[in-house]
């Protein structure tokens, strides 16, 4: 068998694209069923000299990762929904101070402890909004192993690049299922390595001015340029400032680093899309339900098409938009009390003709459970 | 390098009260990094929110000024990410042993190369004088208007029972004392811990009657003593100062350094 | 180590906030708040440089001159009121 084929959990694909993509500094709190990526980290990262830590809770993970990143590193934290909870008001700090960094949560069910070792996908609204405060923020999430290890790596990439935490929002059954997975060479997937500054010690340095591409080059802390990070609203230097032309700077900047860059950010994946007349839209496990119905029917002529999202924040609305536009109905699929549905409600014209395929019992949505609500829809009955 | 030299001078005069204890803390610091001949680019001061932590904005390090309670968190992801730096994490009382308390108590069993400096002024300044869990039974605030019936901690028996392997207390009014204390647990290679008793005048001093910034610094010196001392035996009732622990036991960043090895890692060089 | 003679107290009257710690705790009433509540040396024959003005201000307001090098007295612990 080849060497690079194995067969493993997606938390694993998880940690092994994370590593692949240049992780070396991990700290987290246990918690179903995100556990194992803190698992298998603790033992794969002092294998390369990086750093696991295990820490007190999820608030206190979320803030080391923070500091770490600061020094130069890459840095990921791993939870699910209770833990995610915790880690909002730092997570908005690293969104205001602009420090990369990747959060894992692997969803479970239901609010407060809700369904410790069952599926659900109900935090997708929390990655966008559970932090206060007007902000934008990016959420990816993916369906199976390959896509999992492409995803994260992506997601290291994004969160480089803008400078940014970056949301992977699995799920249960993604993260616990076991499939073959086949590991990329080094070199195969590009990398973003951090912008560092090319000013000099002893010269100015702006940490907070972008530069023309809206870029803003890192300075390590510990290295040549000292400077301010502050949750503040802040200058240019990093200092705390409550002009508001500079309050306003910053949120325009915030919002438009990620926003106006949509298209570079967003990740889909499209089955039979061209003549759909009926458009699936789906993502992690869910979406492999979707896709089998889908492949079903086509056996059957059916003009069933899929609209995978890897992205979910910001959400794609063009894209929804256009791949929609011919479609009779367009069916959300989903985990959850349509969380995906709404935005893509706002994306379709008319809105009317989207609707809901859920399941919010904690039980892995089917493809028997997709086609009973597509006869509905369709007017067939049961 | 003068002790000038390790401020940002443009943003004094600073934003604390005529009095204010911190300011004397931020002396007392200047003075002691000062004596240890430090550069500024070997020290990350990491702060969360309160007056207290306003000090970051102040001295010319690498400095984080992060949230409530969360610094020595955040000060844990910097230090053993690069453990060749120096963390000084100052906190307030409020920021340190309540939203903080489980960082602190795990920063200290942990055993982590970080010197958390409380500067402790028994109440909540920065959100305006409610009380905090050292303000002490029968106290005065904004939320406490008949008595407060909270208990208060002990910092130093808290931090030596969490495992700290440096503790100590100074107070605003012992200020070479205090600078002493600050260089020694700069120098110590673990986590240490320096109280230091310190005037809020603004609210705990006028709530509580106690007088100007002088007065209450008077109160530091007729209500404290050296650990040990004479005075402690005849009036235990005062509260002592100077170092109680200091012991050397593994640090947490050479400890994982070994998890390397064993692991069959290599150590990432050191700047 | 000789007595330290004092050349001048520099008191940055843009970062004196008045609070009177100085004045309250120098061993000889050298210091007095003006009528702007700023720190002044009224008395300067009088100082014995002990610098607990300096170290004591919690605005970094006054420092005091000596015509010696100033690490020396100012570092030693000896003549500490502590
Ligand atoms: C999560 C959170 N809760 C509450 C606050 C409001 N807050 C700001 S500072 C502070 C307490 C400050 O007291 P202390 O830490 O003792 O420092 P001091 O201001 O007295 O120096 C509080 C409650 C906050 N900023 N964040
Ligand atoms: S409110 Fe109290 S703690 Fe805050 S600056 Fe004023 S005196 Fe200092
Ligand atoms: S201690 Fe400092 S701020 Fe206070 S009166 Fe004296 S010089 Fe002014
Ligand atoms: S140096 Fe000492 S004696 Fe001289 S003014 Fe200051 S406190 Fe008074």
């Amino acid at each position: 068998m080849n060497k690079n084929i194995k067969f493993i959990q997606g938390n694993e694909a998880c940690v092994e694209a994370a590593l692949y993509a240049g992780l070396d500094f991990f700290a987290g709190y246990p918690i179903t069923p995100s556990t194992e990526v803190a698992e298998h980290l603790s033992s794969r990262l002092p294998q390369i000299g990086g750093k696991f830590i295990q820490m007190e809770d999820e608030i206190a993970s979320m803030c080391a990762i923070i500091g770490a990143s600061l020094t130069g590193h890459k840095v990921m934290t791993a939870t699910s929904g209770p833990g995610f909870s915790l880690m909002q008001e730092a997570l908005g700090y690293a969104i205001m101070t602009e420090i990369p960094c990747v959060i894992v949560n692997v969803q479970r069910g239901g609010p407060s402890t809700g369904l410790p070792t069952s599926v659900g996908q109900g935090d997708v609204g929390q990655a966008l909004w559970g932090t206060h405060g007007d902000h934008a923020i990016i959420a990816l999430t993916a369906s199976n192993h390959q896509d999992v290890f492409d995803i994260t790596v992506h997601a290291f990439n994004m969160a480089e690049t803008y400078r940014t935490p970056v949301v992977l929002l699995f799920d249960e059954v993604v993260g616990h299922m076991r499939e073959r997975f086949f590991m990329p060479e080094p070199g195969e997937l590009p990398l973003v390595e951090r912008l560092r500054t090319s000013v000099k010690g002893g010269v100015d340095y702006h940490p907070y001015l972008p530069r023309e591409d809206g870029r803003l080059p890192m300075s390590d802390f510990g290295a040549e340029h000292r400077y301010n990070v502050t949750g503040l609203f802040h200058d240019m230097w990093g200092f705390p400032s409550n002009n508001p032309g500079v309050v306003h700077g910053l949120i325009r900047h915030l919002m438009d680093k990620i926003n106006n860059n949509v298209h570079q950010i967003t990740r889909f994946k499209e089955y039979y899309l061209e003549d759909a007349r009926t458009v699936l839209i789906s993502y992690g496990s869910a979406a492999r339900s979707a896709l089998h119905v889908v492949e079903n029917r086509r056996k059957r002529g059916e003009r069933l098409g899929l609209l995978e999202l890897q992205s979910l924040w910001p959400f794609p609305f063009g894209l929804v938009r256009k791949k929609c536009a011919d479609a009779r109905y367009v069916v959300v699929v989903e985990m959850n009390m349509g969380q995906i549905l709404q935005p893509v409600r706002m994306a379709v014209d008319p809105p009317e003709k989207v609707f809901l395929a859920n399941r919010i019992d904690g039980v892995f949505i089917n493809p028997t459970d997709i086609r009973n609500i597509l006869r509905l829809i369709q007017g067939k009955g049961m | 390098m003068a002790v000038k030299d390790y401020i940002r001078k443009r943003f004094f005069p600073h934003m604390w009260c005529p009095g204010c204890g911190h300011g004397i803390v931020l002396n007392a610091l200047l003075r002691a990094v000062e004596q240890l001949g430090m550069s500024k680019n070997e020290i990350v001061m990491v702060s969360g929110i309160g007056c207290s932590s306003r000090i970051s904005g102040y001295v010319d390090f690498h400095t984080l000024h992060t949230i409530h309670g969360r610094a020595l968190a955040f000060a844990t992801g910097v230090k053993l990410s690069r453990p060749e730096l120096n963390l000084i994490v100052p906190m307030g009382d409020g920021d340190a042993l309540s939203i903080g308390g489980n960082h602190f108590i795990h920063a200290a069993r942990r055993n982590i190369d970080i010197t958390a400096i409380v500067m402790n002024n028994r109440i909540y300044g920065m959100t305006g004088g409610q009380y905090s869990p050292l303000s002490g039974y029968g106290t005065l605030a904004t939320t406490a208007p008949y008595k407060n019936i909270d208990h208060d901690f002990d910092v130093v028996d808290l931090s030596v029972a969490a495992g700290a392997s440096f503790v100590a207390r100074s107070t605003t009014y012992h200020v070479r004392h205090l600078a002493d204390i600050i260089k020694d647990a700069v120098l110590h290679e673990g986590f240490s811990v320096v109280e230091v008793l310190s005037q809020c005048p603004t609210y705990f001093g006028r709530k509580n009657k106690m007088g100007g910034a002088a007065e209450m610094m008077e109160l530091f010196k007729k209500n404290t003593t050296p650990i040990g001392s004479k005075a402690k035996k005849e009036n235990p009732e005062l509260t002592e100062r100077g170092i109680f622990v200091r012991n050397e036991i593994p640090e947490y960043c050479s400890e994982y350094d070994k998890i390397i090895e064993k692991a069959g890692g290599q150590i990432k060089e050191r700047l | 180590m000789g007595k330290p003679k004092l050349k001048e107290h520099i008191i940055n009257r843009d970062w004196c906030k008045g609070c009177g710690i100085c004045i309250h705790f120098c061993p000889k009433s050298v210091l007095e708040l003006d009528e702007q509540d700023k720190a002044v040396a009224v008395r300067p024959e009088d100082c014995i440089c002990c610098r607990l003005c300096e170290l004591r201000c919690p605005d970094l307001a006054i420092e005091v001159e000596t015509e010696e090098p100033k690490d020396e007295a100012g570092n030693k612990e000896a003549g500490s009121k502590n």
